[in-house]
C-alpha cells in the first residue's frame, strides 16, 4: 500500500465504507437511520465515482457522478423520506433472524463475494479491479437484508441498496457502464420508487399497515 | 419509418390514454392504437419478407429472423386482448370493480407494456433489453394489483420484488457480458452491448467472465420466464389480475423473456464452446415442466390452473432451446409461436367465464356449454389445442420436441413425456366438469363475442397442419442463428 497513489487509497477507502454501510444497514431496525444509511452509501459512490473520473480522465463517469448525487443521494432519500413520514412507518418489526445471526451470514456472505469476484478481479484491467469483490458483497449483503426484512419499506430500501452494489459493480469493473444504459436503468430506478409510493399506499388502505406478513395468504391451493 | 411508428404508436397512445383513458369510448380508441401498431408491424414484415434483416438508428435496433415474427405475434396479440379488453372491462366497470380513474391507469399501463416489449425485442443493445423488460415489469405491476383487493395486493408486491431482485441479476450479468465485451470491441461508443457485434466476434470473449456472467442473466431473465423454482410469482399475479392483463402476461411477456434468455444463450455458447448453457436450459425447463405438471393437480382457481399450464410450456420451451439444434429450436419457436396464442385465447374464455359466474373458483363453474355454447367450446377445443392434441399446432411442435429428445437426450424423453401426461389428466379432469357440467344457471341473453379467440385457435389448428413457406424460413434460420449440439 506504500506507493499506492492517494487517490487510489481513497478510492479504496471509500469501497470500505461501502461495506460497512452495507453491515450497518442489516442491523438498523429504524427506517429513518435505513434511509439516511443508502443515502450516505450513495453519497460515497458519488464521491468513488468523481475520484475515478478526475483518475482516469473519463467525461461520462463525471455524468454518472452527477446522476448519482441527484437521484440516489437527493431525490430518492427525499422521497423515501416522505413515505415514512405520511405512512407514519418508523420502526421495523424484529427480523426473521436476529441481528448477531444475520451478521455473522453477512460475513460468510462476504467471504463468498470475493470468491466470486476472483476470477472477475483477475481478468480486470482498471485500477479499482480489488474493489470489484466488495461490489458483489454489498450486492448480497443487500439480498439478504431483503429476505430477512419483513417491513416493505425495508425491502425497498434493501433493493436499492442492492442497485448501488449493481452500480459500483459496473464502475469498478468497466468504468460504468455506456451512458444511454445507465440512464435507462436511472430511470427504471425512479419510476419503481414512483410505481412503489403508489402501490404502499394502496397496502395501506387495504391490510392500515405494511407489515409484510399480510401479504402471505395466497398458497398453492388457495 | 414503419418501425418509427412501430414504437411511437403504442408510445402516443400511453400518452393519450393517460389523459383520455377513463372515457366512456376509450376501449375503442385503446383498441385503435393497438390496430395501429399491428399494421406498422405487418408492414414491418413484409419489409422484412422482401429486403431480409434490417439494422435502424445507427444499428441501435435491429431485426433478424429470430425477433421479426415476435413482433408480428406481440402486435397480433396485443390486437386482439385489446379487442377482448373492450367489452370485459365495460363489464367489470358496470359491476363497479373498477373506476373510470383506474380504467385510464390499466389503458395508458397497457400501450406503454406493449410498447416496452416491442422495444425488448428489436433493440440491439443489450442494456437496453434490460432496461426494456424492467419496464415491462413496472408498467404491468399498478395493473395487476387494479382491483385492489388484499389477494391482488400480495400478488403485485410479490410481482414486483422477485421480478426486482431477478431482474438485478440480470444487469449483474449485462455488466459482466459488457466487462468481457469491452475488452474485445473497446469502450469507445457503445458497440460492446450490441448483440450483431457480440455475437460477431463471441469466439473471442473470455469463456470464465461470460459462463459466470449467463448464470446471472439465466437467473434474471428466467425469473421473468417463470422457470421453477423462480416462478412463485406468477401464478398470483395471473390470477388476481383483469384477464386481459394475464393474457398479456402469459402469452406475451413470458415469450419476451425467453427471447432474452436465448439472445444470451446464443452469444455465452459461441464463447464457452462447452455445452453447460445447454444444460442449464435443459435443467431448469425440466424441472419447470414435472414440478407445474404436479403442482396443477392442486388448484381450484381456474386462472391460476392456466398460469400452472403456462410455467409448464414455458419449461418445455426451455428445454427445447437447451437441446439445440435445427429440429429442436424449430420446434421452441413453433411452440413460442402456437402457446402464445392458445394460451391468450384460453384466458379470454376464462375471462368471460369468470365474470358471467362471478367466480374464479372451478367448483363454482359449471356447465358453461348451457350457459354459452360459445364460451364453452371456445374453452374446451383451447383446452384440447393446450393440451397437444392433433391436429393443433401445439401437437406439432410438441410432438417435434419429444421426438429430438428421443434422439439426442434419451433420459429426458421419458420425464417429458410423464409430465405432458400428468398436465393432460390435471387439466382435462377440471375442464370437463366446467363445460359439460350440470348446471341451473339460465342460458345468457346475449351471446359474447369471441371472435378474438376462435381467430387465435384458427390460426392455431392451421400453423398445425401447415407452417407458410416464410414462417418456415425465418424458423429454420433463427433455428441456425441459435445453433446448439
Amino acid at each position: 500500500m506504500g506507493n499506492t497513489p492517494i487517490d487510489m487509497q481513497l478510492l479504496n477507502a471509500c469501497a470500505a465504507l461501502l461495506l460497512l454501510l452495507s453491515f450497518a444497514m442489516l442491523s438498523q431496525r429504524r427506517v429513518v437511520s435505513l434511509v439516511n444509511l443508502l443515502a450516505m452509501q450513495g453519497a460515497l459512490l458519488c464521491i468513488a465515482t468523481l475520484l475515478l473520473a478526475w483518475r482516469t480522465g473519463n467525461n461520462h463517469l463525471y455524468f454518472s457522478a452527477a446522476l448519482t448525487l441527484g437521484l440516489k443521494v437527493f431525490l430518492l432519500p427525499w422521497l423515501l423520506h416522505r413515505l415514512i413520514r405520511r405512512l407514519q412507518v418508523y420502526w421495523d418489526t424484529e427480523p426473521m433472524l436476529n441481528i448477531a445471526g444475520t451478521m455473522l451470514v453477512g460475513l460468510l456472505i462476504v467471504v463468498f463475494a470475493f470468491g466470486l469476484a476472483q476470477p472477475i478481479s483477475a481478468l480486470a484491467s482498471t485500477a479499482t479491479r480489488s474493489a470489484i469483490g466488495i461490489a458483489v458483497a454489498v450486492i448480497l449483503l443487500a439480498f439478504l437484508m431483503m429476505i430477512t426484512r419483513r417491513k416493505a419499506l425495508s425491502q425497498v430500501v434493501g433493493f436499492l441498496s442492492m442497485e448501488n452494489g449493481l452500480f459500483f459493480g459496473a464502475m469498478s469493473a468497466t468504468y460504468g457502464m455506456p451512458m444511454v444504459v445507465e440512464l435507462g436503468v436511472a430511470l427504471d430506478i425512479l419510476v419503481a420508487m414512483l410505481v412503489l409510493g403508489v402501490f404502499f399506499f394502496q397496502i395501506r388502505e387495504q391490510f392500515d399497515s405494511l407489515d409484510l406478513h399480510h401479504l402471505e395468504r395466497l398458497r398453492e391451493d388457495k | 419509418m414503419e418501425f418509427l411508428l412501430l414504437l411511437c404508436v403504442p408510445a402516443g397512445g400511453a400518452i393519450a390514454l393517460g389523459v383520455l383513458g377513463g372515457r366512456r369510448r376509450a376501449p375503442e380508441l385503446n383498441v385503435a392504437f393497438s390496430l395501429a401498431t399491428f399494421i406498422a408491424a405487418c408492414v414491418l414484415t413484409a419489409r422484412v419478407v422482401s429486403e431480409g434483416n434490417l439494422l435502424l438508428f445507427r444499428e441501435w435496433f435491429f431485426i433478424d429472423p429470430f425477433n421479426v415474427f415476435l413482433v408480428a405475434l406481440t402486435a397480433f396479440v396485443g390486437l386482439t386482448t385489446a379487442l377482448f379488453s373492450r367489452p370485459y372491462m365495460r363489464i367489470e366497470m358496470e359491476h363497479g370493480r373498477v373506476t373510470a380513474r383506474r380504467l385510464r391507469l390499466y389503458h395508458a399501463m397497457y400501450q406503454l407494456f406493449m410498447l416496452t416489449m416491442l422495444v425488448a425485442l428489436t433493440t440491439n443493445n443489450m442494456g437496453l433489453l434490460w432496461v426494456a423488460m424492467e419496464a415491462a415489469t413496472l408498467s404491468t405491476v399498478l395493473l395487476v394489483t387494479l382491483y385492489r383487493t388484499a389477494a391482488s395486493l400480495e400478488a403485485g408486491w410479490k410481482y414486483f420484488i422477485l421480478c426486482g431482485v431477478g431482474i438485478a441479476q440480470a444487469l449483474f450479468g449485462t455488466i459482466l457480458l459488457y466487462f468481457a465485451a469491452e475488452k474485445v470491441l473497446g469502450a469507445e461508443g457503445v458497440t460492446a452491448l450490441l448483440w450483431t457485434h457480440l455475437n460477431s466476434v463471441k469466439g473471442q470473449l473470455e469463456p470464465a467472465v461470460l459462463g459466470l456472467a449467463f448464470v446471472f442473466l439465466l437467473v434474471g431473465y428466467g425469473t421473468k420466464v417463470g422457470l421453477a423454482p423462480l416462478h412463485n410469482w406468477l401464478p398470483d399475479a395471473h390470477a388476481e389480475g383483469p384477464t386481459p392483463i394475464s393474457a398479456v402476461l402469459s402469452g406475451l411477456l413470458l415469450n419476451v423473456a425467453i427471447y432474452a434468455v436465448v439472445r444470451c444463450k446464443v452469444l455465452v455458447e459461441g464463447s464457452l464452446q462447452s455445452s453447460l448453457p445447454s444444460q442449464m436450459l435443459m435443467g431448469f425447463g425440466l424441472v419447470s415442466v414435472v414440478l407445474a405438471a404436479f403442482l396443477l393437480w392442486r388448484q381450484r382457481d381456474i386462472k391460476r390452473l392456466f398460469a400452472y399450464s403456462s410455467i409448464e410450456h414455458m419449461g418445455i420451451i426451455t428445454f427445447a432451446f437447451g437441446m439445440g439444434g435445427a429440429v429442436a429450436n424449430f420446434a421452441a419457436l413453433l411452440h413460442m409461436t402456437v402457446h402464445s396464442l392458445t394460451k391468450s385465447a384460453i384466458f379470454f374464455t376464462v375471462g368471460h367465464a369468470a365474470q358471467k359466474t362471478g367466480s374464479q373458483l372451478m367448483d363454482d363453474i359449471r356447465g358453461l356449454v348451457t350457459i354459452s355454447p360459445t364460451i364453452g367450446w371456445g374453452l374446451m377445443l383451447g383446452t384440447l389445442a393446450i393440451l397437444g392434441l392433433p391436429p393443433f399446432g401445439v401437437f406439432a411442435s410438441e410432438f417435434l420436441i419429444l421426438t429430438t429428445a428421443m434422439k439426442q437426450q434419451p433420459w429426458a424423453a421419458p420425464i417429458l413425456l410423464l409430465a405432458l401426461g400428468v398436465a393432460f389428466a390435471a387439466i382435462f379432469r377440471r375442464v370437463q366438469p366446467m363445460v359439460f357440467g350440470e348446471t341451473t344457471a339460465k342460458r345468457l341473453p346475449h351471446p359474447p363475442a369471441l371472435l378474438p379467440v376462435f381467430a387465435h385457435l384458427a390460426i392455431v389448428l392451421a400453423l398445425g397442419v401447415y407452417v407458410p413457406p416464410y414462417l418456415a424460413d425465418w424458423y429454420r434460420a433463427a433455428a441456425r442463428l441459435i445453433g446448439g449440439p
